[in-house]
């Protein structure tokens, strides 16, 4: 038997994106890219964006790791594709205050849809820098 | 043959340890994370405190009764901790942990290089070469890269095969190898080393041998002077001591011979205003206040493993490696990593489809305390290709109960995340 916070946690949506990836792909013409390593645990990311007159024309990522990292990376290429720089930032961190929220900040179904699955992750601290790697990638990315 | 740990002995061996009647998340703790820090017995933490409000003072300075016992219990604590590594108390240098004293060797190693004529028998340079092994622990290897950087010397490294089985140090010990360093046991294969045959090709060639002791010391009965190495480090925190003390060996002519790599107050004979002489080892590599209430807490714990017996604690290990090997190996999709040879009780492995993390997470709910990611050793996950694995680590307080709960946990993660055909 496993709790309701571990299931709370690894939702079937996140496994689901862990086996089948959204957004994994190399796009062309990248304007920005970003590699993030987690030394702790090896998890890895790279994330390239294209971004045309302010706008994320196309994302792709890259990368290997545990499930909620590469699930974190699969939903936020969902989200972030075809939004504005600006939306994509207001995204960021709002799903960066959630996080580190301790449990006590839920993201917002409108605006998160699916990915509000990795509201289970910010009550275990040690996960928080797994669900956070992608998206600091993004940030990355896209301010080069 | 050594009797092992009875299941009942076990019992009684883990209500000296507080921490394992504590629950987490609900479940009771079931701490198989023994290889990164062991716990602690109540005896330990007594011996700690008892310094601190009966003994207090600071060592090896002032004349006052308090000091005067203060010195003489930290002096015993030496003695009592050579005993059980066969070696002598002026070969024991107190260090905060291994880490520092593989550093402290490298870089009195380096200093030797520009100390001038009276140490140039040990400086290294340029066509000079230092060699360890592809299944190092980080700490075990990146000293000896920087060495090799300061010094213009070459590093090299005994390879592993697929399996994480040494090869052959034929054409890679040579005349121009200067030091080989090693484990004793491997931290992520659980596996003892040839000590043996390595000491024998380094001392061959002239090489000096430094032996990571830190996963043998706690597990294993220890005689340095029968190993024949010529240093040796260990942390007192993974064999039932406080963290902050730790254990450099080395042998008495070579720590003489060696410059200090730390200097100050302690460490001295004559000081002027131009030069200062240096007391011999070990206090030569002793600079500045020392860590005396740990290493009394330290040889208490010793002599706590000493009265078990280290012929038993490794029959236990024994015993704890073949549980532990055998359930995981029933279990589908499950790779043990380094599944051979003679071994203590630890055990690393991979779960296919499921990342090391989450196998770890899966366990943390129940209660279970494992090890996830790369244990400090990047080289040989990349060389078993992979970049983290799910170690299990025992100690005397594990119970055969404790490592079947954990080999269930693993089975039933499996349907949890999926992966089952």
């Amino acid at each position: 038997m496993s709790s309701d916070d571990l299931q709370g946690l690894y939702q079937q949506l996140i496994l689901d994106h862990y086996k089948n990836p959204h957004g994994r792909v190399t796009i062309e013409s990248p304007t920005g890219e970003s590699h993030q390593l987690n030394p702790t645990c090896g998890d890895e990311v790279t994330l390239s964006v294209r971004v045309t007159d302010g706008v994320v024309e196309a994302i792709g990522w890259e990368g290997h790791g545990c499930s909620i990292s590469q699930a974190s990376a699969s939903l936020l290429s969902t989200l972030v594709e075809s939004t504005t720089v600006d939306d994509a930032g207001v995204l960021l961190e709002e799903f960066r205050t959630a996080m580190r929220s301790r449990g006590t900040v839920e993201l917002d179904e409108e605006r998160f849809g699916d990915a509000i699955a990795l509201n289970g992750v910010s009550r275990y601290v040690a996960r928080v820098k797994c669900a956070m790697l992608p998206w600091v990638a993004l940030e990355a990315a896209l301010a080069g | 043959m050594t009797s092992t740990l009875s299941e009942a002995e076990v019992m009684v061996i883990r209500q000296d340890f507080p921490i394992l009647s504590t629950t987490v998340n609900g479940r009771p703790l079931t701490y198989l994370d023994s290889g990164a820090t062991s716990q602690k017995p109540t005896v330990v933490l007594d011996a700690e405190r008892r310094f601190y409000e009966e003994r207090n003072s600071a060592v090896h300075r002032g004349a006052h009764t308090l000091a005067a016992l203060a010195t003489e219990e930290f002096e015993d604590a030496r003695e009592t901790v050579a005993r059980f590594v066969g070696a002598s108390a002026e070969e024991i240098v107190w260090t905060s942990n291994a880490t520092e004293g593989i550093n402290l060797v490298a870089y009195a190693l380096s200093n030797a290089s520009t100390a001038g004529p009276e140490y140039a028998a040990l400086a290294l340079g340029p066509g000079d070469e230092i060699v360890v092994t592809e299944l190092e622990h980080h700490a075990n290897l990146i000293p000896w890269q920087q060495l090799a950087q300061r010094t213009g010397a070459t590093l090299r490294f005994i390879p592993v095969d697929d399996d994480g089985a040494l090869a052959s140090h034929e054409g890679i010990i040579t005349e121009r190898t200067r030091v080989v360093a090693f484990s004793h046991v491997s931290n992520v294969l659980g596996v003892i080393n040839p000590v043996a045959s390595l000491v024998a090709a380094a001392h061959a060639v002239g090489a000096i041998v430094v032996l990571d002791a830190c996963q043998s010391a706690p597990h294993l009965p220890l005689d340095l002077h029968a190993l024949n190495v010529d240093f040796a480090v260990f942390s007192g925190h993974k064999m039932l001591a406080p963290t902050g003390i730790g254990v450099l060996y080395g042998r008495r002519e070579l720590l003489n011979a060696l410059p200090p790599f730390l200097t100050g107050g302690s460490m001295i004979t004559t000081v002027t205003m131009e030069s200062a002489a240096f007391l011999p080892a070990p206090q030569r590599f002793e600079a500045g206040t020392q860590r005396v209430s740990q290493a009394i807490a330290l040889a208490t714990a010793v002599d706590y493993l000493s009265a078990i017996g280290m012929d038993r604690v490794a029959a236990h290990g024994t015993a704890m490696s073949e549980r532990l090997l055998a359930g995981l190996r029933g279990i589908e999709g499950v790779r043990v990593l380094g599944d051979f040879g003679d071994r203590v009780g630890l055990a690393s492995f991979e779960v296919a489809g499921i990342h090391a993390h989450d196998v770890g997470q899966f366990l943390d709910d129940r209660g279970i305390a494992v090890r996830v990611g790369h244990h400090c050793a990047q080289p040989l996950h990349r060389r078993l290709g992979l970049t983290s694995s799910t170690r299990a680590s025992g100690s005397i307080y594990t119970t055969e109960a404790e490592i079947d709960l954990f080999l269930q946990g693993v089975a039933d993660s499996r349907t949890f995340f999926g992966v089952t055909s």
